[in-house]
């Protein structure tokens, strides 16, 4: 399953949020939305997975989602969202609940998740005894559970230190080699972008407009050994976006 | 760095610590033998005159005594069954109203003016229409009882409501949940601090509305008790009745903290 956005653009009340924004993310392809903070790349993320509107253009899916999908589009939030009064495979029911789906598939759909996250044995945790690397894990698991077509990343790794969100990077690439899941990942840390971006959307500044796209080659599970080329590509991002920064300055010295 | 002069040496002097809570056991149950002992004192020295304080010793007999005769539970049963059938109407009532109000926008913009006009009522002085309305018999006392309780449980949930993370819901309609659901599984126990903690409050109300409720038509009841030692200035029999609704006070908040340790486990 493709998703295109057909020339969305979206304003709250007086505001210009997004412009013309077109767009297609492909299947088993990471796309990276980055941009400076406010350029709204979350407020995309959010019309993208249907939980705003967008004031005009839309999001259309090409081909169907698999079968066995239970939630296509499915998101990976900035602060985890996991229900304080709910144990790790509690969270990770609550989606599936839903569905119809037998308490016994259940039971083994969240044995595999919590398996093939390595958190087999947080199973009756409580997420305040839990590190944020390990709430974050557990999002990963409770999203994986329901088969998403299609991952919506909303900084999932902002709210982590650097070595954490090191070690989930990572992750995200081999959950990616053995199964090649199709994704939109926001993000403001272009390291992040050019480590698991296939396709790097840069947004301009509000109103947002896309100023670029990059496109990276080099498979997910070798950039580790190319840091020269990524290098390259995340200096070239950063030249980009440096100048939408001193362009936002200069814009502010005119309003005073 | 190095200089000709002598270098002075001395330990930083330690500026953090206090505004922080400590629990000390002991402290509490002092206070209240320190001050029952003065009492005693006072007033078996004539240094405080028993117009104005009963011995405390006397109140102790009192309270045996009223034990002794039966007349306690004669008094106290109706009295938790007034408490507890009116709170219960009063408080399933307003978490009732407290969700239709936090879960719709129709339902806030006709009721929220209606509870704010309610609030600020005294109960008490609706007991004579009480009565008209609802029998002079328990019916008025539920009523006024429940009302009482009403009011602040209606603020308290919707409150509550207001306050669960909309990202919690957020990701709940992002994986598809359905409306109940939703209510069910995110909004409700994420309300459940706020009601428990409305929950002590409406019970203290429903607590001193006992009292008022039970000062028309009620020959039995720890409020009758009270009002009727009050009228005869019976000073003895007066404490002895307000020690009891202390009591009663105490006990419905130990009641609470139960109810939260059990329900909220999952906050410590």
């Amino acid at each position: 399953m493709n998703l295109h956005i057909n020339n969305i653009s979206h304003r709250y009340s007086d505001v210009n949020v997004l412009e013309n924004i077109n767009l297609e993310i492909n299947q088993h392809q990471i796309v990276c939305l980055v941009g400076p903070s406010g350029c709204g790349k979350s407020t995309l993320l959010r019309l993208i997975g249907g939980l705003e509107k967008p004031s005009s253009g839309q999001v259309t899916q090409i081909g169907n989602p698999p079968e066995n999908s239970i939630n296509p589009l499915t998101y990976i939030f900035q602060d985890f969202a996991l229900l304080p009064w709910r144990s790790v495979y509690d969270n990770i029911s609550l989606v599936l609940e839903d569905h119809g789906i037998a308490k016994k598939e259940i039971k083994s759909i969240i044995d595999d998740v919590l398996e093939r996250t390595k958190l087999s044995e947080f199973a009756n945790a409580m997420p305040k005894q839990l590190s944020g690397g390990m709430k974050q894990r557990v999002a990963i698991a409770r999203a994986l559970s329901v088969r998403p077509a299609v991952l919506l990343m909303d900084e999932p790794l902002s709210a982590l230190d650097s070595q954490t969100s090191e070690l989930l990077m990572d992750d995200l690439v081999s959950l990616w080699d053995r199964e090649k899941f199709t994704a939109c990942y926001v993000t403001h840390n272009l390291s992040e972008a050019v480590r698991l971006g296939h396709k790097i959307v840069v947004l301009s500044r509000r109103p947002g407009t896309i100023s670029e796209v990059v496109t990276i080659d080099i498979p997910l599970n070798e950039r580790k050994n190319h840091s020269e080329a990524l290098d390259i590509k995340q200096k070239y991002l950063w030249n980009l976006m440096r100048e939408e920064a001193l362009l936002a300055d200069k814009e502010l010295i005119n309003v005073n | 760095m190095s200089t000709n002069k002598q270098q002075v040496s001395k330990e930083v002097p330690f500026r953090g610590g206090g505004f922080t809570h400590k629990p000390i056991i002991f402290v509490g149950p002092l206070v209240f033998v320190c001050l029952i002992a003065l009492l005693e004192w006072g007033t078996s020295t004539g240094w405080i005159s028993d117009l104005t304080l009963p011995r405390p010793s006397g109140v102790a007999q009192t309270l045996v005594d009223l034990y002794n005769s039966g007349l306690l539970f004669k008094h106290l049963l109706p009295s938790l069954t007034r408490l507890l059938m009116g709170s219960i109407m009063g408080i399933t009532a307003g978490i009732a109203v407290g969700l239709l109000i936090g879960l719709f926008n129709l339902v806030r913009a006709g009721a929220l003016p209606v509870v704010a006009a309610l609030f600020p009522v005294p109960k008490i002085a609706l007991l004579p229409l009480f009565v008209i309305w609802f029998g002079i018999d328990e019916g008025s006392k539920y009523a006024l009882i429940a009302l009482g309780s009403f009011t602040p449980t209606v603020v308290a949930t919707y409150a509550a409501i207001d306050n669960v993370d909309r990202g919690y819901i957020r990701m709940g309609q992002s994986f598809g949940l359905s409306w109940v659901s939703i209510v069910r599984k995110i909004v409700l126990p994420g309300a459940l601090p706020g009601i428990l903690s409305g929950l002590r409050i409406s019970l203290a109300i429903s607590i001193i509305l006992l009292v008022a409720a039970e000062m028309l038509g009620a020959s039995y009841g720890i409020g009758a008790y009270v009002l009727e030692a009050g009228s005869l200035y019976d000073l003895e029999r007066l404490f002895a009745g307000v020690f009891i609704l202390s009591v009663l006070g105490v006990i419905i908040n130990w009641f609470v903290g139960v109810l939260e340790h059990r329900l909220l486990s999952w906050r410590t």
